[in-house]
Formats: C-alpha cells, sequence, structure tokens
C-alpha cells in the first residue's frame, strides 16, 4: 500500500511539473515523469509474492512466476512514451525556431 | 520489499530536482537517473525484458532532449496570478492522492493478483507457442494484433517528426 502510493506521489510530481512550469521542456519532462510513474504502477499491480521472471528453464524447481500480461503492455507502453518524446521534442525546436523562446505565455501572437 | 523503497525513494529525489533545476540540462539528467532508477525498480520486480528495453529507451530519449536544451531555464517571477495558480496545483495533486488512497482499498494487496488471463497464458503458453520466454509469446503470438499496431504508431510518430521538423520555403 506504501508502495502504491510512492509511486502515486512520484506521478503527483509529475503532474505538478506539467500543470505550473512555463517551459516547454520542462513540461516534456514532466509528462516523462508521469509516464515513467505509470509503467510502475502497472508492473507493482502484476508483481507476484515469491514469483520468479516469466521465463521456462529446464529442471526448475520455483513454478510461482510474475504477472507476464502486464510487462507486456509496459513493453508497448516504453516503445511509444519514446516516439512521442520524440514528437514533442520537434515540435518544441520548431516553435523555438519560430517564436525565440520556450515561454508558453509568450507565445501568443499569430505568425504564418 | 526494502528494495523498492530504496529505489521510489531515489526516484522521487531525483524527480523533485528534475523539476526544481534552474538549468534544463541538470534537468535533463536528473531525468535520466529516474529513468535509471525505473530499470532498476523493473529488475527487482521480476521483468529483464523490461529493464533491458527502459535502459536503451532512456540513452535514446536522453540525446534527443539533449538537443533541445540551448538555454537555461526561465526566470523566476510571481507576477500575475502566481499564488493563485501555485494553490490551485497544488489542491489538485492533493484531491487526486485522496482519491487515489480511497480507491486503493479496493485493489488486490502488493504481491497477490488476481492474473484471471495471465494464468492461461501461463499455463499453456510453452505448449501452445514453444517459447520459453512468456513475455515474448504473449507479445508476438497471442497479442501480434497489439504489436502490429504498436509498430503502425511508432512509424507515425517518425513521419509526424518527419513533417514537422521539415524545412519549407527554401529556394535553390
Amino acid at each position: 500500500m506504501i508502495i502504491y502510493m510512492l509511486c502515486l506521489v512520484l506521478f503527483s510530481i509529475g503532474l505538478y511539473c506539467v500543470l505550473r512550469k512555463r517551459n516547454i521542456i520542462k513540461i516534456i519532462i514532466g509528462i516523462g515523469i508521469m509516464e515513467y510513474a505509470v509503467n510502475l504502477f502497472f508492473i507493482l499491480i502484476g508483481y507476484v509474492e515469491g514469483g520468479r521472471s516469466p521465463i521456462y528453464e529446464h529442471g526448475q524447481t520455483m513454478m510461482k512466476m510474475v504477472d507476464p500480461l502486464a510487462q507486456v503492455i509496459v513493453l508497448t507502453s516504453i516503445v511509444l512514451g519514446l516516439s512521442v518524446t520524440l514528437l514533442l521534442v520537434s515540435i518544441a525546436i520548431k516553435i523555438y525556431e519560430k517564436y525565440g523562446t520556450f515561454d508558453i505565455t509568450k507565445i501568443n501572437r499569430l505568425k504564418g | 520489499m526494502i528494495e523498492m523503497y530504496i529505489l521510489l525513494i531515489f526516484m522521487i529525489t531525483a524527480a523533485i530536482i528534475a523539476v526544481a533545476a534552474k538549468d534544463l540540462l541538470s534537468s535533463v539528467v536528473a531525468i535520466g537517473a529516474v529513468g535509471i532508477g525505473l530499470a532498476m525498480a523493473f529488475l527487482v520486480l521480476k521483468a529483464p525484458d523490461l529493464a533491458i528495453m527502459q535502459l536503451v529507451v532512456e540513452i535514446l530519449s536522453l540525446i534527443i532532449l539533449v538537443r533541445a536544451t540551448t538555454r537555461k531555464d526561465l526566470p523566476f517571477n510571481i507576477s500575475g496570478r502566481w499564488v493563485f495558480n501555485t494553490l490551485a496545483t497544488i489542491l489538485f495533486a492533493v484531491v487526486f492522492l485522496v482519491s487515489a488512497y480511497a480507491s486503493l482499498k479496493f485493489m488486490p494487496d502488493l504481491g497477490s493478483p488476481l492474473m484471471r488471463v495471465s494464468k492461461v497464458y501461463l499455463s499453456e503458453g510453452l505448449v501452445r507457442t514453444g517459447a520459453m520466454n512468456i513475455v515474448a509469446a504473449i507479445n508476438l503470438n497471442y497479442r501480434a494484433l497489439d504489436t502490429l499496431g504498436e509498430a503502425t504508431m511508432l512509424f507515425a510518430a517518425i513521419i509526424g517528426v518527419l513533417a514537422v521538423a521539415r524545412k519549407i520555403g527554401r529556394k535553390g
């Protein structure tokens, strides 16, 4: 229970960073922190006490395994997180080229 | 589970440093520390495939983020509705944490998940697919369409990056 709450505290730090910061790169970093927290939460839900990793071996004696489905879903989520970060950073660089600033309160004039 | 406490406190500390740092480069380095801590947490939680994947993805995203850190963070100013905005954000986070605490009571405890679907995969996976690694068996056999969608989205994101980062209006 305390581990779950620590994981959600990590999520809320990312939430604070996204909602309150004015620099676009800081906002991307906050999105990354939230993503890490959600991935960790999925794996924590699938953890079995005293289990082993879901890989069979010849002559094994310990048969209890952790949840493989949560690991598959998080595997997909990690790769998609990388592509989302790539897209966000390229949009941020484009905004910096166009407006000369990373401040989201200054990006308010039409220019095209 | 003492390792998980240590790793989570390390990750929370690094995240706070990443949010509060004035220099953008040190902020990016701090989020790299969060990602490495996450990879170690995956190892502790018996997910070696994910630990490898997280390490590779973390290094790549760190390189991408370093490209974007050309300036320092914005100067701290308390003009506008600074107090109201900060209080509203913190109130939102606190409401989120309280409601999460209330709803966590209805979830199974840590270490005893339901695993209603995974039981079938674990008992029949080796016989049906012939893969020793059950994660690979699910990823490439039971949920292959999911993996196809993942690859499609990855290439869509790359096309999006190429469309955004393209230089337009240059002649000659």
